[in-house]
């Protein structure tokens, strides 16, 4: 035990400064099918703790300002990827982006949907072409040969290869903030390539050829202009670009 | 529109994948039916491990997994269940792995292992590692995987539909009602067999570690046909929540070595549970942190929690296996657990009661070996009595892919020998009966005030610690909040995409739940595992030794009607006679 007794007793001051009181103004981009031709901001003035959430922001628009606000939300904790919209400009969670990290008292938060897909209602988009392009890179573990009675053994190191890319959400977040993929919506994007590098580099796995030439197509991994985008959006910590890179690299090899 | 499938699934995580995956090995055609994303399931948020006795890490046996959980459900537990559970779970994880699963290796390269509460070798006499894991992000990785398969066998999902009836008429299942938020279109899903794979209820309690979406739909679609729900008293809190927020703090932080502190900075488990300390039983420890909380022995501004101690594990251990919930305690508290000490306070976690169904999954409709034929339910959502009055860690994920499994085999094995039963008159006419009565009202109560006041009062009334006064007031204050329910304003009226017709919706079922759970709490008058009563103390097993299911008085609204079953107080090999619950 290194602690003080002061220290044992006490929450530290980065938790403290988190029940702060703060006024806000909250900017959302709305959009009715049913009645809008174009999208509107909608400006909504509340109070809120530093250390809430946006997505407790969020909620307490739809809760006690206005019913009609739609996004999709689930785990509330960064792990179900469901709330990825664009907050001050930039690709975040809304449930793992505190208050305080994003205003200061007395200014506004911006909301508006992920760029790159069809809006449907307010911050929901058209999700159905982002997992597209993730089931047509064979996200799937493939070994053909007969498995032994207990696991496939695999080295800590070999297991450790896929720790990165295994820790992806599907949230779109990296996708989603690419620059290729919006003038260009057939190209893959990072997620794909970040779930096709989670099998290439499977030690277990037997499909990696198949996989590269995917890769290889003209919406695969050649797309990347290296913008770093991705890494800067994932909410995960995922270091995507340099996986990409990974990829461009056994796909090269392959081809040598 | 109208669909026609063998097999239909209700729920996409792990039970629910896992269902489907198995209902389509039987030949048979299978549909998957989710409210979110099938990746977006709240499988996915669980840590610390899956259960099974490898034994690669140290001497392990199914009889003593099959002990544990028995014990550790206090003896509420129906033992065939359990014998069965930590037979298959073994085949389970391997399966798993088979699949691609990234788990965690052993310097050797098999599956790692580590301690997890409750788990011991030898029946009780230390803790043993038994918990297979994938850093902590297990359950992550257990929802990719099962959903990467499926995508595989190009199971057919139906993403975005949320179900809102169940079609039984003469004690059989023909299919279900569905609401697709993209259109608002109603759809009827006619099946020969329906697998409910939807999860649990935690967002009845103010603090949980549940998604926004686990609001007990299918459960209370079940209850409102005066069918049971089984043990619904039986509740559990996870010891460790982060403080304030209920965010899931890993049992698997006291499997690597975390200490839990009190504002003394006293290992205050040494007094409860002697022989495992911090890595005893959920319950127990949950009551724990919440005595030396009444005792004024708690920290933070409100003393209203305990601290996790992990300074003196290497930094490698907690950014490496422990990396989630540093990560958590980062973003959400600014703490960082290689150098502070993390509060944490009890948090609703996991629901041992729910629908009750035999070994197979199949639905039972009362007490005395009734059923309903074509109807299956598996994961948090059902009652096996695989947890009993209490569930272990780890045995969450194995129930899903145990059970999961089980229901999906014998789902499409019943779907092959049976035709179609004729689908009811007007499949939809109770759903339309229901959106009308939200849409048309002309109320002008807000559900977000009625959702806040259920939350808050069961969490002080129908919580960690029980009596006799709390929970008839509760039963009050719920019939109260129904009543208002019945006046709740649905603000959008909107066809497409109307996502407050369907939260307004959740909160109706939710209040059946909490119906449920107080009646059958307050019928129950003793203490075991989850269920501790300050005027009922002692665990009474001459009376009570009997799961409880809870009926809705269709005639009198507002009043439940308790039934009983019998306890299997036997495994096919092994018995374990109930005795005094210590560690």
């Amino acid at each position: 035990m290194t602690q003080t007794q002061h220290e044992l007793t006490g929450i530290p001051a980065a938790a403290q400064q988190g029940l702060a009181m703060m006024h806000i103004k909250v900017k959302i981009l709305r959009f009715d099918p049913e009645k809008d031709r174009k999208a509107h901001w909608e400006t909504y003035t509340m109070d809120a703790q530093a250390g809430d959430r946006v997505l407790d922001v969020i909620n307490e628009v739809k809760w006690y300002h206005d019913q009609s606000l739609t996004f999709r939300r689930s785990c509330m904790h960064g792990i179900c990827g469901s709330d990825a919209m664009l907050i001050n400009g930039r690709n975040r969670l809304a449930c793992k982006t505190l208050v305080r990290d994003v205003v200061k008292d007395g200014g506004t938060i911006t909301v508006e949907p992920i760029r790159g897909l069809k809006v449907e209602k307010d911050l929901l988009v058209d999700m159905e072409p982002f997992f597209d392009s993730y089931k047509a890179i064979m996200p799937y573990f493939i070994n053909e040969s007969p498995a032994p009675a207990a696991e496939r053994i695999q080295s800590e190191e070999e297991a450790e290869r896929m720790a990165q890319s295994s820790n992806c959400i599907l949230c779109a977040c990296c996708t989603t903030s690419c620059p290729i993929f919006w003038v260009n919506g057939s190209y893959l994007g990072p997620a794909s390539i970040v779930q096709a590098h989670r099998f290439i580099f499977d030690s277990r796995d037997q499909a990696t050829q198949q996989r590269l030439n995917i890769m290889n197509q003209n919406t695969g991994v050649w797309r990347c202009r290296t913008a770093y985008n991705c890494t800067e959006a994932c909410p995960r910590d995922i270091p995507i670009t340099q996986l990409i890179e990974e990829v461009k690299r056994a796909v090269m090899y392959q081809q040598s | 529109m109208q669909h026609r499938y063998d097999v239909l699934v209700i729920g996409a995580g792990g039970a629910g994948l896992m269902a489907a995956l198995y209902a389509a090995k039987g030949n048979v055609s299978v549909a998957c039916i989710s409210k979110l994303y099938p990746t977006r399931s709240h499988t996915g948020a669980a840590q610390g491990g899956i259960g099974a006795a490898l034994g690669n890490v140290a001497e392990d046996h199914w009889e003593w997994h099959m002990f544990d959980t028995v014990k550790g459900g206090d003896y509420l537990t129906d033992q065939d269940a359990a014998e069965v559970f930590a037979k298959d779970i073994i085949d389970a994880v391997y399966e798993l792995e088979h699949m691609g699963l990234p788990f965690s290796r052993t310097p050797e390269g098999r599956i790692a292992q580590r301690k997890f509460g409750g788990h011991t070798r030898e029946f009780g006499k230390a803790a043993v590692e038994r918990s297979c894991y994938a850093k902590d992000r297990t359950g992550h990785m257990i929802l990719q995987t099962l959903y990467q398969q499926n995508v595989k066998e190009g199971t057919k999902f139906f993403n975005e539909f949320h179900v809102t009836d169940l079609l039984i008429e003469d004690g059989r299942c023909r299919g279900v009602v569905a609401y697709e938020l993209s259109t608002g279109e109603i759809h009827t899903f006619h099946a020969k067999a329906v697998i409910l794979a939807a999860g649990g209820y935690g967002r009845i309690f103010k603090i949980t570690s549940n998604a926004l979406t686990l609001t007990g739909d299918l459960m209370s679609i079940y209850y409102r046909k005066g069918l049971p729900l089984e043990d619904m008293e039986f509740y559990q809190f996870h010891p460790t929540g982060l403080a304030k927020l209920g965010i899931l703090v890993t049992e698997g932080i006291r499997g690597e070595g975390g200490i839990l502190r009190n504002d003394s900075g006293e290992r205050f488990m040494e007094r409860y549970a002697p022989t495992i300390k911090d890595l005893a039983p959920r319950d127990i420890v949950s009551r724990s942190i919440i005595s030396e909380i009444r005792e004024g022995r708690g920290v933070g501004r409100d003393k209203d929690a305990v601290n996790i101690d992990l300074t003196h594990l290497p930094r490698e251990v907690i950014e490496g296996k422990l990396a989630e919930i540093t990560d958590l305690a980062r973003t959400y508290l600014g703490m960082d657990p290689v150098k502070d000490l993390v509060p944490v306070q009890p948090t609703a976690h996991y629901a041992m009661g729910g629908i009750p169904t035999d070994l197979n999954g199949l639905c039972l409709s009362d007490g005395n070996g009734g059923s309903i034929e074509g109807l299956y339910a598996a994961g948090e959502q059902a009652c096996v009595s695989l947890h009993g009055a209490n569930r272990l860690g780890t045995n969450s994920l194995g129930d899903l892919v145990v059970f999961g499994r089980r229901a999906g085999i014998y789902a499409a094995q019943y779907a092959r020998q049976v035709e179609f039963p004729d689908l009811p008159d007007d499949p939809q006419s109770g759903t339309k009966d229901m959106f009308d009565g939200l849409r048309n009202g002309s109320g002008k109560e807000n559900p977000a005030l009625i959702r806040k006041e259920m939350q808050e009062s069961m969490m002080n009334n129908v919580g960690i610690f029980r009596n006799g006064p709390d929970m008839e007031r509760q039963v009050e204050i719920l019939k109260e909040l129904k009543s208002r329910y019945q006046n709740v304003n649905v603000g959008d009226p909107s066809l497409r995409y109307n996502s407050e017709l369907i939260e307004v919706m959740e909160l109706g079922f939710m209040l059946d739940c909490a119906e449920a759970m107080t009646a059958s709490a307050l019928n129950r008058t003793e203490s075991r595992g989850a269920h501790d009563r300050a005027d009922y103390h002692t665990r009474d097993d001459i009376n009570w030794l009997k799961h409880t299911m809870a009926y809705k008085d269709l005639d009198r609204p507002g009043n439940v009607l308790i039934g009983y079953k019998d306890v299997a107080l036997k495994g096919f090999t092994r018995a374990f006679e109930p005795k005094a619950r210590v560690y």
